[in-house]
């Protein structure tokens, strides 16, 4: 274990010289790198860069909300941008990427899922988010929440000619957004907090938690990982600071 | 219905526009971006590592393996994530491809990795992705005898064409796709496929269309390595 890191910390440092609740510079968003995509984006967090890609399509709606459109998230740790990512199917780590994404879109009511609907119990537009990683320099988490933002935020439907999408062919209609999620990703290192963990950081943090966050302040998915305990005072002050820098985050969106 | 004049209004032997960049992973020892009129190819080379299972290891030299694949939303219909029969196949041939140009002797037993990826798709995805490899393996610091430089030619209706887009290979009357690597100094070919249909002769004037053509793509790939390392020598 690298023990660097946490006695860096016990002195109030960290290894790249940030301020415990410093996030990384720049955040930068470019969307429209796939002109095949519905909507795509890409983000550079630092020294991290993610892709994420919107595709669309049109399917029955699941039984149980048949006037809704369907939403499937999924994520592959790219063996390019990580020596430690290997090709083959995704592991467990890409899965929990996955599903933190999506449930940061999904349980903030991100997309207006109603306005998704072509005939009910028939017909509904399902949302393919995928995400791949570029270069991974640490909290893929939040590079990649934000990733997935922009690209629906930039999003338009494709073309349907009774029940078959024009596959190419893009309308000039967005897909209906309430609002934006914002994910806030801390760690706990030895006694401190620190937010945006690099990667020299996650090789040795003990806990760490993401926070999906609304522009009100409201908290609408967490994810901790770690095999250490969290008190709640602790959680608690992670989450006070996960809402306040997902406000410092959310200005890239803009 | 004869093809007389070009989708995009390019002359029949005129490649599209190109543009690569070096060196855009910083993880990766070596990394390259290419771009040919639509389509985007990133490109990330790991090693040298050491391998395993062991009996893939070579005593003599290092070997290569590629690794090309198309991500979901770079084409029109959604890709369903993960590898194909297509992306294995053109994995292969990719390291066929780069394999002639590479001095591998100083690395027995280890394995350059290449992970090949396509954001943008607007066909010539091999060739785009071979051009970032070979970008890729030099920024990494492969020794290399030669750079690789590939362009597919092909046949549009009657008439023989250079790096052929999507609109063109659905062409309606069909389109014959030969895809081609050549390395630019010893002039060998080290990639070569076609599906289509084309007589000898036709062949012999594409792949000297595509020697001319690949001439274009040495020049960017030139380009990128020096806009990278350009000012190191005055060190």
């Amino acid at each position: 274990m690298n023990t660097e890191i946490k006695a860096l910390a016990e002195k109030g440092h960290r290894v790249d010289g940030r301020k415990f609740d410093e996030l990384r510079k720049p955040i930068k968003i470019e969307t429209g790198i796939s002109n095949k995509a519905e909507g795509s984006a890409k983000v550079t967090w630092g020294n991290t860069i993610v892709l994420a890609g919107i595709k669309m399509n049109v399917g029955t709606p699941y039984p149980d909300s048949q006037d809704q459109g369907v939403l499937i998230t999924g994520a592959e740790l790219s063996p390019m941008s990580d020596p430690k990512f290997l090709p083959g199917p995704p592991g467990p780590a890409a899965i929990e990427l996955a599903r933190v994404i999506d449930r940061g879109v999904r349980e903030s009511k991100m997309i207006d899922m109603k306005k998704l609907c072509v005939r009910e119990g028939e017909l509904v537009w399902t949302v393919f988010l995928d995400i791949y990683p570029i270069n991974n320099d640490g909290n893929l988490i939040d590079a990649a929440a934000l990733a997935a933002v922009a690209a629906l935020k930039s999003a338009v439907f494709p073309k349907l000619d009774g029940d078959k999408v024009l596959f190419g062919e893009f309308t000039k209609t967005k897909i209906p957004l309430n609002l934006l999620p914002i994910t806030c990703t801390l760690a706990k290192i030895g006694s401190k907090i620190v937010v945006d963990p690099c990667l020299e950081e996650e090789k040795d943090f003990d806990v760490r938690l993401s926070v999906a966050v609304s522009e009100k302040g409201d908290v609408h998915a967490m994810q901790k990982g770690g095999m250490v305990g969290l008190d709640i005072s602790e959680a608690d002050e992670m989450i006070k600071l996960a809402v306040k820098k997902s406000a410092e985050i959310r200005k890239v969106l803009k | 219905m004869a093809y007389t004049k070009r989708f995009d209004g390019r002359k029949f032997d005129e490649i599209r526009a190109m543009d690569a960049k070096v060196g855009v992973i910083e993880r990766a020892t070596g990394s390259a971006m290419f771009k040919m009129g639509n389509t985007i190819a990133y490109a990330a080379v790991y090693g040298p590592r050491d391998l395993f299972p062991s009996f893939l290891q070579n005593s003599t030299r290092g070997i290569i393996r590629c690794y090309y694949d198309m991500w979901s939303f770079s084409v029109t219909d959604r890709k369903r994530p993960g590898p194909t029969r297509r992306s294995t196949e053109i994995s292969k041939v990719s390291e066929a491809a780069l394999f002639p140009a590479l001095r591998l002797g100083a690395f027995p037993n280890t394995t350059f990795d290449i992970y090949i990826n396509i954001i943008q798709a607007d066909a010539g995805t091999r060739t785009a992705g071979i051009n970032a490899a070979a970008l890729a393996l030099a920024d990494a610091g492969v020794p290399m005898e030669d750079l690789v430089c590939s362009v597919a030619v092909g046949k549009v209706g009657d008439k023989i064409c250079v790096d052929l887009d999507k609109e063109e290979e659905d062409f309606e009357e069909g389109a014959t796709d030969l895809p081609v690597a050549i390395m630019p100094r010893s002039g060998k070919i080290t990639l070569l496929q076609m599906d289509g249909n084309m007589t000898p002769k036709e062949i012999k004037e594409a792949l000297t269309m595509a020697k001319k053509a690949m001439e274009k793509v040495k020049k960017v790939q030139v380009k990128a390595l020096r806009d990278k390392y350009k000012g190191e020598d005055k060190k």
